[in-house]
């Protein structure tokens, strides 16, 4: 370092002091960031029997869609639907993987887009929008007519638990889910059948002997995407319900003191307990992630793992080709549970919300209804490959193996399809909470009994926040 | 010389001379040894005039709204209302904030010393750690040129592919690390590297912290070195001086000041870590402060995220003042 003829210290110092100087001038400029107009300028057109929700024909819509998994293509098929219908209005498509970043601002700001695919791992905490009067009550367009048959509402054509889920404790309903997830345990129909020459287990004790069978053969019973834990859930959720009934799990979402220390929930752990101590997970499990999980389990060294439907498009790369993809719920900690043992974890997911604010609301409600009808489901199993949450639209399409296994595991399950609400209404008490829980007992450094204590401890904590808004049940 | 007192009437004076012409200034005020100051002051802030109104609007303006926010509950919605320090409050019983502040502040006292270390390390061996050639004094180890241009190398790649590819290296049935050991028969020292124990993880975030940001210090340093003269060099071989003298008694002190800004910035760089652990390491592993904050404000909680915020700007504060003092030093001019 030579020497330098300019003190720094002192230029530092300068221009410290000039920077004292702006600081007032800057109390001028702070434009608060909570501003924002509160006038709804919502823009509303005639209602006729081929617009039934009262679309202004040359308003112009703005849809995001959240770019993952499912990409965006079947959007832009619901867009053209729209166009058709509405063609005097200018539809402006965006996509993006960060809702949360894109929109938060415009909602925050009164301009948001019409409808928005609140989806993916930057999306927007819904019961925050729902508390914050962010996001408009779709009530109007589930009374609305459908798009394929007048006669018949659009809340008659969606399968069970969509209009539940966008139900915040009360009757208004302010997200639609798109499609249908499938939760349960997969595995190889040619692994099970040809090289372990088993069926499916009936009940836990056969799923033990079954593992067994398979460690003999050099195959791992179960793996699971260690990295993040929670996955584990996906093949426990339904247990839980079958063991306890209706009521253990309204008890967990209702935050209910002791809901996690019922002897239900503690004989689901103890099952997965003696599969840790029997050894019949893959070994080094706890530091794969999901994909490295899936491509262990498609490789074919080990037969079970708990996932949900996304699975079949997730894994396609690794897939073998006979590989008979198939998913079934759990099997039951023992026959005396109070739901039989099909009961199957099958929420639906993908959600779609307007803003309160948004300038076309009534085209953004219209956007939805084109969305649920049977062509645009069709098309989204095409493009997706997941099961679209309108009932009965891809009867008689040829569907791959996974679809078509989760299609009979909810025809098996009929009215026992369960949903675990808690993940929708306090995302944290899943997504870290339960996560690290299970991280730590599927390492076997819990016990059951410690397990689900920890649990409730998380979930009192919760219940106890006074800065988290609580929901509860209806009955 | 004691100074006159002014009067209400010229301390105004004086307060206005700092945006008045010279040649408005009345006299009084303008012949006043203390005008001389505001006057170095003045010219200095006028060079600096725009850069500084970007510094308010694009900083100093977030920073201060950021404080306003924290005493509020809000939402990300239209309102937000002041609560004064019920945030603070929150954040002194959440223990899951103490427990990433742990992490983090691990990060902050082992990452630095271990990065600037191997940075001193490999820039000393670069520019002074070769054998000596004829007609030099100090030379680098033989490819130096090629070894500054590989440590250099993480920093030409974002921080997230280096999480990602980290992650696949430390991956525990396909990963290169438990390959390698398992290649050389160390099968018992094969992990699940980021399969939740919390001391690999922060194990883990340590490598690869130190790991991509080295290469800027290997630079940083080897310019700091190349500036010292060669003949104090010459004059400490002269003296009899080994590479481990040379190293401790002419090159660190020479280089202190570079060391101490490095030390600030690599500890800064610890104290966030955001991209590397959100992305490589599991979240229930390990969580540092900033994915903490991210975390809630993903949640929606955005006051109490702010609140996270402002404890960190003070921490980072904190630890710069801190460094600053403990490393304060006569300063060697040559």
């Amino acid at each position: 370092m030579g020497s330098i003829s300019v003190n720094r210290r002192a230029l530092i110092k300068r221009a410290g002091a000039a920077g004292l100087l702006t600081v007032p001038a800057v109390g001028a400029l702070t434009s608060c960031a909570t501003g924002g107009g509160d006038e709804n300028k919502a823009e509303k057109g005639e209602k006729s029997a081929q617009n039934p929700l009262g679309v202004k024909e040359d308003a112009p819509l703005s849809v995001y869609i959240f770019n993952g998994g499912y990409d965006d293509e079947y959007a832009k098929y619901v867009e053209r639907m729209y166009s058709k219908a509405h063609p005097e209005a200018k539809v402006d498509h965006k996509a993006t993987e960060k809702i949360a970043t894109q929109i938060q601002p415009r909602l925050v700001k009164g301009d948001p887009p019409d409808v928005v695919n609140n989806s993916g791992a930057d999306n927007m905490e819904i019961g925050t929008l729902v508390k914050n009067k962010q996001v408009a009550d779709v009530s109007e367009l589930l009374d609305a007519p459908s798009w394929d048959d007048p006669k018949v509402k659009v809340r008659d054509t969606l399968v069970p638990g969509v209009v539940e889920m966008g139900q915040f404790g009360g009757e208004a309903c302010y997200q639609l889910n798109i499609a249908s997830t499938v939760y349960g345990l997969w595995y190889s129909e040619k692994m099970l059948s040809e090289t372990l020459e088993a069926e499916y287990p009936k009940t836990w004790d056969e799923m033990l002997a079954l593992c067994k069978k398979a460690k003999s053969k050099g195959i791992a019973g179960w793996t699971y995407a260690g990295q993040h834990p929670r996955y584990v859930f996906f093949g426990m959720y339904s247990m839980i319900a079958q063991a306890g009934g209706q009521k253990v799990i309204k008890a967990i979402d209702n935050l209910e003191p002791n809901a996690w220390k019922d002897d239900a929930v503690l004989s689901v752990f103890e099952a997965y307990e003696e599969l840790i101590a029997k050894k019949y997970i893959l070994a080094k499990s706890d530091g794969l992630d999901h994909v490295e999980s899936q491509t262990e389990w498609t490789k074919g060294n080990a037969v079970f793992i708990p996932n949900g439907s996304w699975v079949e498009n997730e894994a396609k790369d690794t897939t073998p080709k006979d590989f008979r993809m198939s998913v079934a719920a759990p099997p039951g900690v023992d026959a005396k549970g109070k739901l039989p043992a099909t009961t199957l974890y099958a929420p639906p997911g993908e959600p779609f919300v307007v803003p309160a604010k948004a300038q076309n609301l009534q085209g953004g409600l219209e956007f939805m209804r084109a969305m649920f009808s049977k062509q645009a489901a069709r098309n989204f199993f095409k493009e997706v490959s997941s099961i679209p949450a309108v009932k009965g639209a891809i009867d008689g399409l040829d569907l791959p193996p996974g679809v078509e296994s989760s299609q009979k595991a909810i025809e098996a399950a009929g009215d026992n399809v369960v949903i675990a609400f808690f993940r929708e209404w306090y995302r944290t008490l899943f997504d870290d909470d339960f996560n690290a829980v299970a991280g730590k007992f599927m390492k076997a450094e819990l016990s059951p009994k410690q397990a689900t204590s920890e649990l409730q401890k998380a979930f009192d904590r919760v219940a106890k926040d006074p800065d988290v808004t609580k929901v509860k049940h209806a009955d | 010389m004691r100074w006159r007192r002014l009067s209400l009437g010229e301390q105004l004076q004086f307060v206005a001379s700092v945006l008045v012409p010279p040649r408005f200034t009345p006299e009084r005020v303008r012949y006043d040894r203390r005008y001389r100051t505001i006057d170095k002051y003045r010219f200095v802030a006028w060079f600096l005039l725009l850069p500084l109104v970007f510094y308010a609007i694009f900083v100093i303006s977030p920073f201060l709204q950021a404080i306003w926010y924290s005493f509020t509950d809000w939402t990300g919605g239209a309102t937000a209302n002041f609560v004064g320090l019920d945030n603070y409050t929150k954040l002194w019983s959440d223990e899951k904030f103490w427990d990433s502040l742990v992490t983090s502040l691990t990060l902050l006292v082992i990452a630095p010393v271990v990065t600037l270390a191997l940075g001193i390390f490999f820039a000393y061996m670069i520019t002074a750690g070769g054998r000596h050639r004829r007609n030099q004094a100090i030379s680098g180890v033989v490819g130096s040129s090629f070894y500054k241009v590989v440590y250099f190398f993480p920093q030409v790649l974002s921080i997230a592919i280096i999480a990602v590819i980290w992650q696949r290296v430390f991956s525990s049935r396909s990963g290169l690390l438990n390959g390698v050991l398992g290649g050389v028969g160390l099968e018992g020292a094969e992990q699940s590297w980021l399969g939740g124990d919390y001391k690999l993880a922060l194990g883990a975030t340590l490598v690869v912290l130190s790991w991509s940001f080295v290469g800027f210090y290997v630079v940083l340093f080897s310019a700091a070195m190349g500036a010292i003269p060669n003949d104090i060099y010459e004059a400490a071989l002269l003296d009899g001086a080994g590479r481990a003298t040379t190293f401790f008694k002419v090159t660190l002190p020479l280089i202190w000041d570079t060391v101490r800004t490095g030390w600030i910035y690599m500890g800064i760089q610890a104290l966030d870590a955001f991209a590397v652990t959100l992305i490589m390491v599991p979240k229930h592993a390990l969580k540092v402060t900033p994915v903490y904050l991210y975390n809630k404000f993903q949640e929606g909680q955005l006051g109490y995220a702010t609140a996270i915020g402002v404890v960190l700007l003070v921490l980072s504060m904190v630890f710069s003042l801190l460094v600053m003092r403990v490393g304060r030093r006569e300063r060697i001019e040559y």
